[in-house]
């Protein structure tokens, strides 16, 4: 469905989104979905306006996961922020923990030995692969497959959460990373249990798209859904799968090499369309990416010690300054932003949320469409409501 | 109302599924049958239901709580304080020096510092929590305070099944509740329980070494025959 | 990408007037900034996005920091007329005798700005933009119109911090909801002490541990929270 000739007001020479005018006679039913919605990924409320079924007004509305967790860091010291991390994206805790370890280390100017990078590596590479099959499940789910893509989704998360808890005690809330290294090193029984996932996941991906790739009610209800344009996806500071998708070629472990992910070999898939369909498309590409690197990482990980021996750990105070670290999460670009005082707790401590600033060109996108079609491109955005509100 | 039949939608048009960079893996031929990859998915989906009755792995269901997966060793749920011995007030290893009531992130941890002292598994005298609480509504099974504990006093535990009716005093456990034995942490979990034994043992002995030492130091020094006084002057 | 000093001298060739200071971070990270003069922001940030060489089309983060009112004891030299006996005889001398003056400087709110390149790959230039005081000149002008990322991030700043950005399309409260008072992200945010909750256990924890903090930064009593049993 296209959004059918409008008006596009400028304010200052920017472009905001169209106001359609309604066609026909009669008032806009305005309906708020959410916050209690079965297809809203959490509390979130969204308070349309249509127009019949076509969306005329989107406004969102966020805060009610609020926790104010840049202050309760503010109240505690760097090192018990790190479960608190763990919380704010729950699906992908150690994909948050790395990005805050980063930030610190940066603010530090930490070093962190190689294996410790390598099995950061690994464990950020099998955290987005859970992510972007819970991801592909949960948009399929609201397309209303009835949770059987789900399901398949889930039986491959649950052996990588397997791994997640023999490695660090739990299997979402992991609190893995220091800064300096990893907290606790991991075996070679751990290892080889991991080499057995990963030796299952590239058939596991097969299967999921034998099952969704080309069935046919996917792609006439994805194709040409949602579509997101490269300028306003740079211009809204949209980052990740929903920007590759658009067709832009920022993957910030390509651009800031971070870690050591100079070192492996992988792919960044690109869309063409923008549309829902490329958004799935890239995420099970990149699943395939991630898979190659991580048997990259399993063989060539090298002994030594998993903590920098010099890294302080109690009475952490860093020096005055400020540092900003950033890495590529499953979601988009996650990252911390730090002041420090030369006190034991952050000055300031402020999470860049992927999720929130992904949704700026949410309503840009539904303007036009069904209602249907906006749990669609809402569920293409994937979002996790702990990292909008925080 | 328009009473005339409606024109039949267009019919579907099958679009390859396309990315740049490179392509996926399903590819789709123009004149392929509408509806071939629906059919496709729903044979994935019979195969994966009849397989199960003959694959175990397939059929990934555990029926909770007749059937249980065993818990992992490094799982962590909730503290617990470790003693050593039977006594769990004298073999209590805490020293009460607030480390981890500090770390917490959520301050779920309550000390009260005991006023005189008691002798602990080497035999230093040390200071030892009369209180003891800690509030598992709050805690976040972090793991923090076990991580920065100097004494290995406080453990996590692996046990998850702690529902109770009462909301007020139910949860908040109290240091009788928290003692578990030095057994139990074996075997909850035997490789990190042998391998803080082996630590707290090689502290143990060389404090005895030296303390034995020292006996023998002064033993040797009382049985030996008085020095000649050093003469005063040249 | 180019360096800030030079970025800096760019800045001030291309929009002659602009208020461009070079804000040096100390610490390990080395992330200077540049504090910009609020009046010429959107100048500044237009030209930020369609140089040729910086191309910075891609706002990244937009964070407030709230630098509180600071209380400065001056020791100052100044004349008195005193008494004193000299000689046995009582006299009014003038003496220059050392006061401590207490003056209060005004904090100040911030909006910190951090910019990369999608086009070029290059970043992070980090740009700073203060309010005057904390209590009625908080205004800065919004940076909407060059980055839509910022839609969101501003109104969060407003939301949390207070700092009301001009020129925003839509500026209301984020994550609170909209008939809430006060800005809870600034230092001296009170906690309401209408909560309700019940007296769980950890009520005598958590006025422990408050009373542990205070004690410790020596802030002395502070207002808790009611205790409802």
């Amino acid at each position: 469905m296209s959004p059918t000739e409008t008006k596009t007001e400028k304010i200052d020479g920017w472009n905001r989104p169209p106001v359609i005018a309604p066609d026909g006679e009669g008032e806009l039913l305005e309906v708020a979905m959410g916050p209690h919605h079965p297809s809203t990924h959490g509390v979130f409320r969204m308070d349309l306006a249509l127009d019949g079924e076509r969306v005329v007004r989107l406004k969102p509305v966020f805060g009610y996961l609020h926790r104010n967790h840049e202050k309760i860091a503010e109240q505690a010291s760097y090192l018990a922020s790190m479960p608190y991390t763990d919380r704010l994206d729950y699906i992908c805790s150690l994909t948050n923990n790395w990005a805050y370890a980063l930030a610190v280390e940066k603010l530090v100017a930490q070093q962190v030995p190689e294996r410790a990078e390598y099995i950061r590596v690994i464990l950020g590479e099998l955290t987005r692969i859970q992510n972007h099959a819970s991801s592909i499940g949960f948009l399929i789910q609201e397309m209303g497959a009835s949770g059987t893509p789900l399901m398949y989704a889930f039986k491959e998360r649950e052996k990588i959460l397997d791994l997640f808890e023999s490695l660090t005690g739990s299997r979402m809330m992991c609190n893995y990373m220091r800064f300096g290294g990893c907290r606790v090193d991991v075996s070679a029984a751990w290892l080889d249990a991991t080499r057995k996932v990963v030796a299952g996941l590239p058939q596991f991906v097969d299967e999921f798209e034998t099952l969704l790739s080309s069935n046919e009610i996917l792609m006439a209800r994805c194709q040409g859904v949602g579509i997101l344009k490269p300028d306003l996806a740079v211009n809204a500071g949209v980052t990740g799968p929903m920007l590759r998708a658009s067709g832009v070629d920022y993957d910030i472990r390509k651009v800031d090499r971070y870690g050591i992910y100079d070192r492996f070999k992988f792919r960044v898939p690109l869309g063409d369309h923008g549309d829902v369909y490329d958004r799935y498309m890239v995420r099970i590409l990149e699943m395939r990416e991630s898979i190659r690197i991580v048997e990259q990482a399993l063989k060539e990980i090298p002994g030594g010690p998993i903590m920098d021996p010099k890294a302080k750990i109690r009475g952490f105070r860093p020096k005055p300054g400020e540092a900003y670290g950033r890495i590529e999460a499953p979601k988009g670009e996650l990252g911390f932003y730090l002041i420090s005082d030369g006190g034991p707790n952050p000055y300031r401590y402020r999470v860049r949320p992927p999720s929130l600033i992904n949704l700026t060109v949410l309503e840009d996108m539904c303007l036009g469409s069904n209602v249907a079609d906006v749990v669609l491109i809402f569920g293409s955005v994937d979002i996790v409501l702990g990292e909008v509100d925080r | 109302m328009n009473i005339e039949r409606a024109a039949l939608a267009p019919p579907l048009k099958i679009q390859q599924p396309r990315t740049t960079n490179h392509g996926s893996r399903t590819t789709i031929s123009e004149d392929a049958l509408l509806g071939e990859g629906i059919l496709k998915g729903m044979a994935e989906t019979a195969k994966n239901f009849f397989l199960s009755y003959v694959s175990k792995e397939r059929l990934t269901t555990v029926e909770y709580p007749e059937q249980r997966i065993p818990t992992v060793e490094a799982a962590r749920v909730f503290p617990f304080l470790v003693y050593d011995g039977v006594d769990w007030e004298a073999g209590l290893r805490c020293v009460a020096c607030q480390i981890c009531e500090k770390e917490c992130p959520p301050k779920c941890i309550y000390i009260d510092k005991s006023k005189d002292k008691k002798p602990d598994y080497v035999g230093k005298q040390q200071f030892y929590p009369t209180r003891f609480d800690i509030d598992i509504s709050v805690c976040m099974s972090c793991q923090i305070c076990v991580e920065v504990c100097p004494f290995e006093a406080i453990k996590m535990d692996t046990e998850f099944e702690l529902a109770t009716d009462d909301r007020f005093g139910g949860l908040l456990y109290d240091r009788k509740q928290l003692a578990r034995s030095n057994e139990y942490y074996h075997s909850i979990h035997p490789t990190e329980a042998s391998e803080v034994d082996a630590r707290l043992g090689e502290e143990k002995a060389k404090v005895e070494a030296k303390a034995r030492a020292a006996a023998e130091a002064a033993a040797a020094k009382a049985a030996a025959p008085p020095a000649p006084p050093a003469g005063g002057g040249s | 990408m180019k360096t800030v000093e030079e970025i800096k001298a760019a800045i001030e060739a291309a929009v002659p007037g602009a208020g461009v200071e070079f804000v040096p971070n100390p610490g390990p990270a080395a992330e200077h900034s540049l504090r910009i003069a609020p009046a010429s922001a959107v100048a500044v940030a237009t030209f930020l996005h369609d140089d040729a060489d910086l191309t910075l089309d891609f706002l990244s983060n937009v964070s407030g920091v709230d630098w509180p009112d600071k209380e400065i004891a001056e020791k100052v030299k100044v004349t008195r007329t005193v008494t004193k006996t000299v000689d046995g005889v009582e006299q009014s001398v003038e003496e220059a005798v050392e006061e401590t003056r207490k003056r209060v400087e005004p904090g100040c709110l911030e909006a910190v700005y951090h910019l990369y390149s999608i086009a070029k790959k290059h970043g992070p230039l980090v740009i700073r933009m203060k309010t005057a005081n904390r209590s009625d000149q908080v205004e800065l002008p919004s940076l909407t119109p060059v980055w839509r990322s910022a839609e969101f991030q501003e109104r969060e700043v407003f939301d949390l911090y207070g700092i009301v950005f001009r020129g925003h399309p839509d500026l209301r409260r984020l994550l609170m909801w909209d008939g809430f008072k006060d800005h809870p992200m600034r230092k001296d945010y009170g906690e309401p002490d209408d909560y309700e909750y019940e007296p769980t256990p950890h009520d005598h924890v958590l006025a422990r541990a408050h009373e542990r903090q205070s004690r410790e930064q020596g802030t002395g009593n502070r207002e808790q929270g009611s205790d409802v049993a």
